[in-house]
């Protein structure tokens, strides 16, 4: 009989809703009485039923059981060792009836596939699951088969342009120059977007050995992996697999007995997230204020203190060891003609199951969200998601059927994007989330190009205009006009982009913003300047808690009696709407 | 307030003459100073021979060098997108009047506490979020705020 093992989910996300506890409570049972053996892994991408705990080796086969409790766990271990089926309520997935069992069959995975199933701390680990077999097999051929098997795989850069991954490095590999870099772009400043950093913190050799391997085919002898700082268990476990893989003769001087050598480090950032663009990213690693310059030169002929330089985003990355261990055309069974491959997704928002997904291309929205993301979180309509972050739009629900490839998402315009999807339901205000990307873009501005310096600005001070209910009927023409003109005077994909969250949404939700300047309406109810408090007569049973919780003392009536708001003194603060019990007072 | 350099020698020793050190020096001296005063900005710039310019330049470039003094626990309010759209505002809201902060203050008078706002802790699924020093605390409202900060300020014997 096999061992019995007890992983546990410990990447940011799972400590932060309490896995350590899980681990500490397993762990003195372990030294105690021993019985099994325990690992802790990274994301299993169900964030949204941490901590998750996965029994296996045992009669039962295995089993994840999520939002597990500390004060439980010692009784979940003793029923399995028992084989005893625990409650059915906390089983996610299984070979039984877990309630999760469907949102996993509609993922492919090859990004995430050891995320959540190795230690990533433990490099036997990573071997054991097929680790550095395609730097092996790399190694013996040559490096410009490598970057054609690259090519013909039709893999896209992930970070969120999409430019072919293979004619990428061709560049960098055909570029003169005795020095050559590569960089891996872990800077991600997407809100709304996790999926590098739990792709770095469950499986960082992966990424490793994909940058080794394109240091290979270009033949750059050495590499940088520039990482967010708020980041720190990604850059806690890349700092341990790059020092395993020197040990074992991955990394260094003669690679497993080759005349190739490789070294690699990493970067910190030090939060702006204009370095997430190549060049600003370059700039920062050379210790400089991180803003944009001019291409051409592309890195590619003139990158790194002047080196030709390659630059790809982590999940590219980490589609390489797949391509080179099986092919370039298992690659291209996978995905759509012109969009190979999978996708990794971080679902969040008013989604049910918010989390760490990856589908492969070609897959509907709708099933991303109804199948693999398990639906709407509440009762309230899906309204739109939100793909490509400050880059990118928001796709209203008339659009559900559109495929996942970067040809379709662009026309809807918004952007393939990193990979954030956020759901939004109709509590969500359009003008509001338009507001909060231009806030965000205007604040991460570097200033280099006017347009998107003032011009961010500019727009940003409309939307809050509206957003006050102080908009005016021209409004909408001079934002669009703004957008057209920061998009073509803007040096890098910062500004280029930054106008698409207003104008997708006055492409698809332009009603809303109508209402906001000619209603003086908020529909979704959002916008306190535009809300409205009223009590409900017929609700109203005269309990008084919402004028006992009224800071202003606006609202009167006697026990027992209909209450009243005086909208003159009302401060739209809410206290009275979550005080009352019985929903009597209407916002809108 | 007169600071010590001493303690800097080390770092310094470390960096200098190196190409593309700034960024690390200045997180490295951050770390040993708590915050880079115009002082210490000073001297690294007659210590490494690098324009207090360009010191300046990049300390203001970067959300995460400090140039005042920080309260001993800074508390980090995620405002991703997902953090948005669940209140983050009026996370931050509660947070500022459980901390007594005026409109434009970020720390308590105390230095406890410094309140900072950051772009996504990555941490979406568990929306909104807040990080104190290392530790993140998910899925909060803003009725809860005042219980996780008592926790800090227990362990102070306030």
């Amino acid at each position: 009989m096999n061992e019995i093992t007890v992983k546990v989910g410990m990447a940011s996300c799972g400590i932060a809703a309490g896995a350590s506890e899980v681990y500490e409570v397993l762990a003195r049972r372990q030294k105690e009485s021993g019985g099994f053996k325990l690992v802790s892994t990274a994301c299993i991408g169900m964030c949204f039923e941490e901590p998750i705990v996965e029994f296996s080796g045992g009669k039962l086969g295995t089993i994840s059981l999520g939002a597990v409790n500390p004060a439980k766990v010692e009784e979940h271990l003793r029923d399995y060792l028992d084989a005893k089926l625990p409650d059915a309520n906390i089983i996610l997935a299984d070979h039984y009836d877990g309630k999760y069992n469907e949102l996993l069959r509609g993922q492919t995975r090859i990004v995430l596939r050891n995320c959540g199933v190795i230690d990533p701390k433990s490099i036997d680990d990573y071997e054991a699951h097929g680790g550095y077999t395609a730097l092996r097999k790399a190694l013996t051929m040559d490096p410009e088969k490598v970057v054609e098997e690259v090519k013909a795989s039709g893999l896209r850069g992930r970070g969120g342009a999409g430019f072919s991954t293979g004619l990428k490095w061709s560049f960098a590999a055909r570029a003169q120059g005795k020095k050559k870099y590569v960089i891996c772009n872990a800077d991600e400043g997407d809100p709304g977007a996790f999926m590098d950093r739990s792709t770095l913190e469950g499986d960082p050799h992966n990424v490793i050995e994909g940058m080794i391997i394109g240091a290979y085919a270009m033949g750059a002898d050495e590499g940088y992996i520039y990482c967010r700082a708020e980041y720190p268990m990604a850059i806690r476990h890349l700092t341990i697999a790059i020092q395993k893989a020197e040990e074992k003769g991955y990394l260094g001087k003669n690679i497993l007995g080759s005349d190739f050598s490789f070294e690699l480090h990493i970067k910190e950032g030090a939060g702006a997230f204009v370095c997430g663009e190549e060049t600003a990213l370059m700039q920062s690693i050379e210790g400089k204020r991180g803003m944009p310059t001019i291409r051409p030169p592309f890195p590619a002929e003139r990158g790194l203190w002047g080196c030709p330089t390659n630059i790809n985003n982590v999940e590219t990355w980490a589609n390489i060891t797949y391509i080179i261990n099986n092919g370039s055309s298992a690659f291209r069974k996978i995905g759509t003609e012109n969009s190979t491959g999978t996708k990794v997704f971080a679902l969040a928002g008013k989604i049910a199951g918010s989390g760490l997904i990856e589908v492969p291309m070609g897959i509907e929205l709708r099933d991303v969200i109804y199948k693999v993301g398990g639906g709407m979180k509440t009762d309230k309509p899906f309204k739109a998601v939100q793909m490509g972050g400050p880059s990118g739009g928001c796709i209203p629900a008339s659009l559900l059927d559109t495929i996942v490839d970067y040809d379709s998402i662009n026309a809807t315009g918004a952007i393939m994007g990193s990979g954030g999807m956020v759901v939004m339901d109709s509590g969500t205000c359009m003008v509001d989330v338009a507001r909060f990307f231009l806030n965000f873009t205007q604040n991460e501005s570097c200033g280099k190009c006017t347009f998107c310096r003032i011009g961010t600005r500019r727009m940003l001070e409309i939307l809050t205009r509206i957003t006050e209910g102080k908009g005016e009927p021209e409004d909408l023409d001079k934002l669009e006009e703004l957008a057209s003109n920061i998009i073509k005077g803007s040096l890098c994909g910062l500004g280029q982009t930054a106008p698409n969250p207003v104008l997708t949404t006055l492409r698809y939700f332009r009603d809303e913003y109508l209402a906001h300047i000619e209603e003086k309406r908020c529909p979704a109810g959002v916008c306190t300047a535009l809300l409205r408090y009223e009590v409900i007569p017929e609700k109203c049973i005269g309990c008084t808690a919402c004028s006992r919780k009224c800071p202003v003392s606006c609202i009167s009536g006697k026990v027992k009696e209909v209450h009243h708001i005086d909208q003159d003194k009302c401060i739209k603060c809410g206290a009275c709407y979550s005080a009352c019990k019985f929903d009597a007072i209407r916002k809108g | 307030m007169e600071q010590d350099f001493s303690q800097l020698t080390e770092s310094i020793k470390k960096y200098r003459g190196k190409p593309g050190i700034l960024i690390p020096l200045l997180q490295e001296v951050q770390q040993i100073m708590g915050y880079l005063s115009k002082d210490t900005m000073a001297y690294l710039s007659r210590e490494l021979d690098i324009p207090a310019a360009e010191i300046y330049g990049v300390a203001t470039f970067y959300s995460m060098f400090k140039l005042k003094p920080q309260g001993k626990h800074i508390i980090r309010v995620c405002k991703g997108t997902a953090c948005h759209v669940s209140n983050a505002d009026g996370i931050k809201d509660a947070l500022k009047t459980a901390l007594e902060l005026e409109d434009g203050e970020d720390t308590t008078s105390d230095m406890l506490f410094t309140l900072t706002e950051v772009a996504c802790l990555g941490c979406c699924s568990l929306a909104p979020v807040i990080m104190i020093d290392d530790t993140t605390y998910g899925k909060l409202s803003p009725d809860g705020i005042s219980r996780i900060l008592e926790r800090y300020a227990y362990e102070e014997g306030k």
